[in-house]
């Protein structure tokens, strides 16, 4: 109980700060909408295209859109030696994770119930039912994202040319999670059926689990020094 | 100091070994083995495709153990190991796509295509060139070494989830011919075909830990110049 009380507190405080700020989430709904706008004039997308173009396209927005979340993910706690202050504290390491994870979830899912519309509008989608089982799959994959996210943005909090480094690190380690996603967005896109979907839906599941299991057990090494 | 000559000593008998395996393993590869029934001289390029990948997972298992140890028991020794290693690994994986690719392009027309195995082995080489770049970009070494670690066990642990996403994703690739979860290793390939394999990847092996013995000296006199530099005595 304790452990959920400390992980909703520090997520308290990173969702109050983000409201007084504002800061990552309009750069990353503006970056969003950006590189909507540019996927168009780049690929000239048909309408009859759309569809299967969707779930790579989607998916590069929300990485791109992601990857500048995380820049800024503990930079509130980098200023004045605040992760120090925070590891002094009495709380569990897991729950400093966990609320670093379910804070970037909630920028990055209230940027997709933004992004993901605008895609069916701009791009002349007329597949409206199909939206909330592509946005479930969008919703897993960010999972994964958030997870190995978060961790990769702790790990490299110290090194030069952060920036750089960690999407280098953080993609290649992300592919099962990118690929399971974009495939499932495809079946369902195409095909309209959620059944033949649900291998890739399990394995998304699974990688979710394993991950998040994977940084809450590491999460610690990565803080401590 | 005799540990370090007893060490350099080791290191050299393995060098000598890779070199008596190489010109061995070269000479039944090239002139004793008979070329392959379809595909014909072009297919000797698996006496060092396949010991070039064998020593690059070794090296990345290697690098799995290193890190490992340095989060249980924090010695720098076991840091190197992984750096090293991880070194090493890069190196015969670069080669293994490169030989692959020469592979390729007569079997199958193509220098390059996006088959699950070719694509595992080109997302390996990217994990482990961004653990090296992490390395390089930490000032700080014992967080270096701290965070260099976990990316080395998460990078490892991470390659069966990577095989088994692309697997399903797609698959071109000839079916592995040594290790098949159906039949034993030599069921699948001819006598005449299997013993130069075998020789080449033994002679693979020891190439691989020649180089990282090396690599790993190296790592030690830099470490020991350091602490040379700041006054004491290493």
């Amino acid at each position: 109980m304790a452990f959920l009380k400390q992980t909703a507190w520090l997520l308290w405080k990173d969702l109050l700060l983000e409201l007084r700020r504002r800061e990552s989430l309009l750069a990353m709904f503006f970056f969003g909408t950006l590189l909507l706008f540019i996927f168009h004039f780049a690929l000239d997308v048909q309408p009859d295209k759309a569809a299967d173009m969707a779930p790579g396209l989607l998916w590069l927005a929300l990485v791109f859109c992601g990857t500048l979340g995380l820049m800024q993910l503990f930079q509130a706690e980098r200023e004045n030696r605040c992760l120090e202050a925070l590891l002094l504290s009495p709380i569990d390491r897991a729950a400093i994770f966990l609320s670093k994870v379910l804070f970037n979830l909630t920028l990055m899912v209230l940027l997709e119930i933004v992004v993901f519309p605008l895609f069916w509008v701009l791009f002349n989608l007329t597949l409206w039912e199909r939206l909330p089982w592509v946005f479930l799959y969008g919703l897993l994959g960010t999972v994964g994202f958030c997870v190995l996210g978060t961790l990769f943005s702790a790990l490299t909090l110290s090194a030069r040319g952060r920036e750089i480094l960690l999407p280098l690190l953080l993609l290649p380690l992300m592919i099962p999670v990118i690929l399971a996603t974009i495939r499932g967005m495809e079946i369902i896109l195409r095909a309209g059926d959620f059944q033949e979907s649900l291998p890739w839906l399990h394995l998304l599941i699974g990688f979710d689990v394993i991950f998040l299991t994977a940084g809450i057990l590491v999460f610690e090494w990565v803080v401590e020094s | 100091m005799a540990k370090a000559e007893k060490k350099r000593g080791s290191g050299e008998i393995l060098g000598v070994l890779a070199l008596l395996f190489i010109l061995v393993g070269l000479y039944v590869a090239l002139i004793q083995a008979p070329p392959d029934a379809y595909q014909g001289e072009v297919q000797r390029i698996m006496y060092i495709h396949i010991p070039s990948i064998v020593a690059a997972y070794l090296c990345f298992f290697i690098v799995f153990l290193g890190s490992c140890l340095y989060l249980w028991k924090r010695e720098t020794r076991d840091d190197i190991l992984a750096k090293s290693a991880a070194e090493v690994g890069v190196l015969f994986t670069a080669l293994t796509i490169i030989e692959g690719s020469i592979w390729g392009k007569p079997t199958w027309g193509v220098w390059w295509t996006w088959d699950a195995r070719l694509t595992l082995t080109a997302l390996l080489l990217m994990i482990f060139v961004g653990y090296i770049m992490l390395r390089s970009l930490i000032e700080d070494e014992e967080r270096g070494a701290v965070c260099g670690a976990v990316v080395g066990i998460i990078g490892f642990l991470d390659i069966p989830l990577i095989h088994m996403s692309v697997y399903w994703w797609r698959t071109l690739h000839q079916p592995p011919s040594i290790f098949r979860p159906d039949k034993l290793p030599w069921e699948n390939i001819k006598w005449p075909l299997l013993w130069p394999l075998i020789i080449n990847i033994v002679a693979f092996v020891f190439l691989s830990l020649y180089l990282l013995s090396l690599r790993i000296r190296v790592g030690e006199t830099e470490e020991r110049i350091k602490g040379e530099m700041l006054g004491g005595t290493a």
